[in-house]
């Protein structure tokens, strides 16, 4: 009997029509949990390096986190995983909401989508019975539409509908792919256009197993109650009106001007009013007791719910007000596009066409006010027409393909991805880390557990400590209590904090957690509500396999490292971990290098940033770094970075 | 006895503060625990005796506890305007109907009916208003008086179901499967 999993995965080939349900190895779990881990594994189990990501051979992983569909409270997020058409690299993103709890129910952990329909389709899963049904009427559809639609064609108004819209059949970059009242934004939207596959429908009626069930009841209402009363624990986004943080110290336009004084107690009361004005209600996710979406009506538009970020980002792109974000995320979502890339993407146009390097005749039919012109480009790039059809690659795509200049104005994005507008003036040595090597592209996704600024206060230092219980090893709290100035701590504790801050983003997509709840809220405040002393309990008593603190790090490690390697497969090299140049405004390029290379070993990588031979075995990776070995990627004589000779020149 | 006296019950409600539900779904988890066999030993919201009904885009964010079986559909559907808001008919209705895939074991297809969790020793209030940290459900109870009469007429309504099951089955049939079912 398996516990919290269903034990078996759905793989649908949709250019044979195939599908087939598939019984999982239990030990696999063991090792990689589940999530973005065991999507990483069939990725690069199935997807050699070789494989165009727009071909049918690429995959597209919804990949439920191992203890969804259960009543751990705030487990409920599916890992959506492809190898990215932005840039190669494996693209992860996270869907919460209620998608993976139905797919649990309807028996399975993941849904591994392969090959191309011939036309439009979408997948209908009710338990067993699983439908390719054809989409062609669907065709063109925004999100509302096509969640209505399937729902009154399936007569179940209660199945769950991830779909993609406009922008992910015309294969925008930017495009996502949603389902409710969540959307698993990131590089993935333009694969599933890509396999024709328009939407997944999905209904269970069956149960979800608890290996230990008094016990892991107790312990989960426990939980669900300390998350209900932390502070510390959600989106304060959702409920905090002054918002000062993001406006005053991000960019805005293309990630471009910053605006120090613009937040204004006016501002706030005027901006408080607006929301509360014109919103429903907040919302919540499967089992969470935290309510993060502001679901907002606006006149003259359909209803739509946000969260976090999403509320800044069109307004501080155009350099609006929250009324024009109000205006036009509804819209933007029902086309299917992120509202992370999308602003930037529209911005970073308006800046060439200013700049000369794009013309009038690019936009033709333009009008002149930028709300509107916002509105024009959002309908050219979610329908591929014009200029649109170039912006739809995203900033770096369209900058290669304009030409001309316009490279200079791709001045945002890591490995083709672009970044949270954040321009600032010193170095800051972990976050130098986490922006380069961080391979979930975001650093919201890579950030979380050590606080982001030390605390002078002795007292309120010592107080913090007191309270600090996510503390993985006690030489976190000696490097917090001599912390003074952001960018001063030695540069083994940057690896290590680095390292920490991603072991618990990693854990949270293997398990399913909301990093709301967990990986991103250690940060503020340190009482956060999963941390890796909470996590190896709930897993033994819901999951029946055990687990203790070690034991969970070194799945990280694994998962970590798999992706790493799954990466260097597919071209990553070192010369690409570059956070923007314009990041920081004071650089030291040698003491980055210097700092990248340390890192490298600390993790057992190569000075090229790849997992030796000897780091891949020691993780149960042997046969990666055979494969690694085979294709000569590593020759397998290779040692950690700070011994190989170039790190000893780096140093002279 | 004598019909005219009275006595007092204690009537049990679950009273519904839709403007407070944020659709989380931990009412029906928590009931699907609760009722799993063992307690709490699994999670199938189709199991559920609560459902929200949910529809972001309406703004209906309705939980609704699984109520009495019935056999047919209704004929008449009404629509209701709240607050500006449209609501169908069946976003209040309990009923395990024909007419809709709610309120029945996925295995049987045999309707679900809340039982306001009655359990041994009681629990001092249903698991889905103990889950609902947002307050949308409340546990209340309120004293009722009843004649004795009306008691007497619950009796009666058993010996309308038991006739009917002796018209139907025969009286050796239904002695000796009400003797089997209460054995021990």
């Amino acid at each position: 009997m398996r516990y919290a999993e269903t034990g078996f995965q759905l793989e649908v080939d949709l250019s044979k029509g195939s599908i087939e349900k598939v019984e999982t190895d239990p030990r696999d779990t063991a090792l990689f949990l589940g999530g973005n881990g065991m999507n990483a594994k069939l990725l690069y189990d199935r997807v050699p390096p070789e494989t165009d990501p727009w071909s049918p051979d690429n995959l597209l992983i919804f990949g439920n986190g191992l203890l969804n569909g259960t009543y751990v409270p705030g487990a409920n997020r599916v890992s959506v995983d492809t190898i990215a058409p932005l840039n190669g690299l494996m693209g992860h993103s996270l869907m919460g909401g209620f998608f993976g709890a139905e797919m649990k129910m309807a028996g399975y952990d993941r849904i591994v989508i392969r090959g191309e329909a011939p036309d439009l389709v979408y997948l209908a899963i009710h338990d067993d019975k699983v439908e390719v049904r054809d989409a062609k009427h669907l065709r063109g559809k925004g999100m509302y539409d096509t969640q209505r639609m399937i729902q009154e064609e399936l007569n179940d108004k209660r199945a769950w509908v991830a779909a993609i819209g406009p922008a992910g059949e015309n294969r925008v970059i930017m495009s996502s792919i949603d389902c409710g009242n969540s959307s698993a934004a990131r590089t993935v939207g333009p694969v599933m256009g890509a396999k024709n596959l328009k939407a997944i429908a999905i209904r269970g009626t069956k149960d979800v197993y608890i290996a230990n069930p008094a016990k892991a009841w107790e312990m989960c209402s426990r939980l669900r109650k300390r998350l209900d009363e932390n502070p510390n624990v959600g989106d304060w986004m959702a409920v905090d009106e002054d918002d000062s943080f993001h406006h005053n110290n991000f960019s805005w336009g293309n990630a471009r001007v910053r605006r120090k004084t613009f937040w204004s107690a006016t501002l706030e009361e005027r901006w408080r009013n607006l929301k509360y004005d014109h919103m429903s209600r907040q919302t919540g996710c499967w089992n969470c007791p935290k309510a993060c979406h502001n679901v907002i009506h606006w006149p003259g538009r359909k209803r739509f719910s946000y969260k976090c970020y999403g509320k800044d980002t069109y307004h501080m792109a155009s350099f609006q007000e929250l009324d024009f974000t109000y205006e036009i995320l509804g819209i933007s979502q029902n086309l299917g596009l992120d509202s992370y890339s999308t602003p930037q993407v529209i911005a970073f146009g308006l800046e060439l066409l200013h700049a000369g390097i794009l013309t009038e005749k690019d936009f033709p039919g333009m009008p002149k006010d930028v709300r509107a012109r916002f509105y024009y480009l959002l309908d050219k790039i979610a329908h591929r027409e014009g200029i649109g059809d170039i912006l739809a690659h995203g900033i770096s795509g369209a900058a290669a393909i304009i030409g001309n200049g316009a490279e200079q104005f791709d001045h945002n994005t890591v490995k083709k991805f672009e970044q949270l507008p954040i321009k600032l003036g010193k170095l800051n040595p972990a976050y130098f880390l986490m922006i380069a090597t961080g391979e979930d592209m975001a650093i919201t996704q890579i950030e979380g557990s050590f606080p982001q600024d030390p605390i002078t206060d002795p007292e309120m230092k010592e107080e913090f400590i007191a309270k600090w219980t996510a503390v993985p090893d006690e030489k976190f709290v000696e490097w917090f209590r001599q912390w003074e100035k952001r960018d001063q701590l030695p540069d083994d504790a940057m690896c290590a904090i680095t390292d920490w801050n991603e072991c618990m983003h990693y854990l949270d997509d293997s398990l399913g957690f909301c990093g709301f709840v967990s990986s991103f809220r250690g940060q503020f405040g340190g009482t956060t509500g999963y941390d890796i002393w909470i996590m190896p309990e709930v897993i033994t008593h819901v999951a029946g396999i055990e687990f203790d603190k070690d034991r969970l790090w070194e799945c990280f490690e694994r998962n970590r490292t798999l992706v790493r390697a799954l990466n260097n497969r597919a071209g990553l090299k070192r010369s690409m971990e570059r956070p923007p140049e314009d990041h920081w405004a004071v650089r030291n390029e040698e003491y980055e290098q210097e700092l990248l290379t340390k890192y490298y070993d600390f993790k057992g990588w190569t000075f090229d940033g790849i997992p030796t031979k000897e780091t891949l075995e020691k993780l149960s990776l042997g046969y990666v770094a055979e494969d690694l070995i085979k294709r000569g990627v590593l020759t397998g004589n290779e040692v950690t970075a700070l011994k190989d000779a170039r790190a000893r020149k780096e140093k002279e | 006895m004598d019909k005219n006296t009275k006595k007092t019950k204690i009537v049990k409600d679950i009273k519904v503060e839709t403007k407070k539900c944020v659709g989380c779904r931990a009412c029906e988890i928590a009931c699907s625990a609760f009722h799993a066999v063992p307690r709490y030993s699994s999670v199938n919201t189709t199991r559920s005796r609560i459902m929200v009904v949910m529809d972001e885009v309406r703004d209906i964010f309705v939980p609704i506890r699984a109520g009495d079986y019935t056999p047919a559909e209704c004929n008449g559907r009404n629509k209701y305007v709240i607050d500006g808001i449209e609501y169908d008919e069946c976003t209040f209705c309990p009923a395990s109907c024909p007419s809709r895939d709610a309120f029945k074991e996925p295995d049987s297809g045999l309707p679900l009916k809340c039982d306001m969790c009655e359990s041994d020793p009681p629990l001092e209030q249903p698991m889905c208003v103990d889950a609902c940290t947002f307050g949308a459900l409340t546990y209340e109870e309120r004293e009722v008086e009843v004649f004795e009469e009306e008691e007497q007429e619950k009796l009666e309504d058993l010996e309308i179901v038991f006739e009917s099951l002796i018209k139907k089955y025969g009286k050796k049939k239904v002695r000796s499967t009400f003797s089997r079912l209460t054995k021990g």
